[in-house]
This record gives structure tokens, sequence and C-alpha cells, in this order.
């Protein structure tokens, strides 16, 4: 089963709606809620930042009976350095994120922390894919 | 402890919710940042924050939060009210900081917080 969702740019009204749509999904498929919160929390901050960093883009939640894999897409600025966008509590966001109580320098490693794998590929002025992975054998 | 006792403890009054006064909270978080909210992961927790806008409580109800307190006398706007009614969260308001919020509460015996490991 694939599910596509559309996150318009700084629409801080609508970001988060996939996530809870997703987590909804999630927990009436069955899934163990523990798991189910690591879903929710890391595709939140992904869609915050597709939405704050990347000028919008897309999310792609894929289920199959072996892992759940959900994919960030945008065209935006890209990152430069991605071992200094991972490190906790670095953040590019602006005054006006911050005031709405992101811009933590959080996101990343949120999504790192809660999935079993991340991976980035980025290219400056072009993009960037985000793709966060849960295998389900490996949860309980 | 039950909300209901969070309530008085904090001279707190309900904006949402309050027919979930006999709910049990184990943890508490008090966090302005969403993000550093979602680093935090427990059960049965209450979340204290100054910050007031629709993302607080989309982050509360991600993470399974049915209990949000907001500090400094800050009182819920109607949308807010009508999110948490839809998402069965509980509102309150304190006249207390945020330090002391957080401070009367831990004296009352709520003694679990965040315990991860930074980095």
């Amino acid at each position: 089963m694939t599910l596509h969702f559309t996150i318009p740019a700084m629409d801080f009204s609508a970001a988060g709606k996939a996530s809870t749509e997703v987590k909804k999904l999630l927990s009436s498929i069955g899934f163990d809620s523990s798991l189910v919160k690591r879903v929710a929390v890391a595709m939140y901050e992904g869609e915050m930042n597709v939405a704050i960093h990347g000028g919008g883009g897309q999310a792609e939640v894929n289920l199959d009976p072996a892992q759940i894999k959900i994919r960030f897409i945008d065209h935006g600025p890209g990152i430069a350095d991605i071992d200094l966008a991972m490190t906790e509590g670095y953040s590019t966001a602006s005054e006006e994120v911050r005031s709405m109580g992101f811009g933590a320098g959080m996101g990343l490693p949120n999504m790192k922390r809660n999935a079993d794998a991340l991976e980035i590929s980025s290219a400056v002025n072009e993009g960037t894919t985000v793709t966060l992975v849960w295998r389900l054998g490996a949860v309980s | 402890m039950k909300v209901r006792e969070i309530a008085e403890i904090l001279d707190a009054a309900f904006f949402a919710g309050e027919e979930f006064a006999d709910l049990e909270v184990q943890a508490a978080c008090g966090a302005d940042l969403m993000s550093d909210v979602m680093a935090f992961v427990k059960e049965r927790v209450v979340l204290l924050t100054g910050l007031m806008n629709p993302q607080v409580l989309r982050t509360a109800d991600l993470l399974d939060i049915k209990v949000v307190v907001f500090v400094r006398g800050k009182k819920p706007t109607n949308d807010l009210i009508e999110i948490a009614k839809e998402t069965g969260t509980i509102l309150l308001s304190t006249k207390y900081s945020m330090f002391l919020a957080c401070g009367r509460l831990y004296e009352a015996g709520l003694r679990n917080g965040g315990v991860r490991e930074i980095a």
C-alpha cells in the first residue's frame, strides 16, 4: 500500500495532517502503539522540515509486510553539510518558525532516533530526499 | 497523580476535558519547543508549555499526550479549545510561571521527566 501526501510550504495549519492520518491508519491496522508513536513523531518532524526548509514537497508512505518506508522529497535549497544538520541543536530556521515552537535543531536527530534507518540524499539548490524505514520483523 | 490534583496544585482552570479529570499521569514535560517535546518518550505525560498555537495540540495528539497546561496565565483561544475537544485533550491554564508550575508538581511528587541521554 502506498499513500501520497503533498506538503505545502510554510503552511503551519496543514503541517502535521499527513502524520495524524498515518498515525490513525497504523493504529487501525493494529501496529504496536510504541511503533505507531515512533513513526508519527518521525513523520511529523519530516513534514515540518519539508514545509519549513524544503519549500514544500511530497511524502510517500509505503507499507508492506516487511517494513514501513516513508520518503520525503523536496526541491528546496538542499543541505550543504549533512553532518552539521544532524547535530542536535543546530538549526537554520527563521525567528518566525522558532516562535511557532519549531526550529529547535532536533528534527533530523529525532527522525533518526525514532526510525530503524534514515538515509539523506541532498544536493545544494536541487533538493533533499529523506528516507525512513522501520523493519517490522525487528519490532516485537 | 490525577489531573484533578494537578489542577488543584497549580490552581488551574479547565478549558477542555474536565470530564477526564480522573486520568492518571506519571510524568511531566515542560517545554516551549515542540521538537524538544518530540524527543520526550514517556507514557501518561502532562505537557506544560508557554506556547499557544495549534501545533502544540497537534504535537500532543501525535505523542498521545492527553493533558496540556498553559503557564503564565495564558488562556487557550476558542480554536484551540475546539481542537482539544476533537482530540480528547484536557486543557488547563495556570497563573504560575513555567518554573514555579514545574516546581510545584515536582514537590507534590510528580518526579518523572525525560531521561534520554544527550549525545
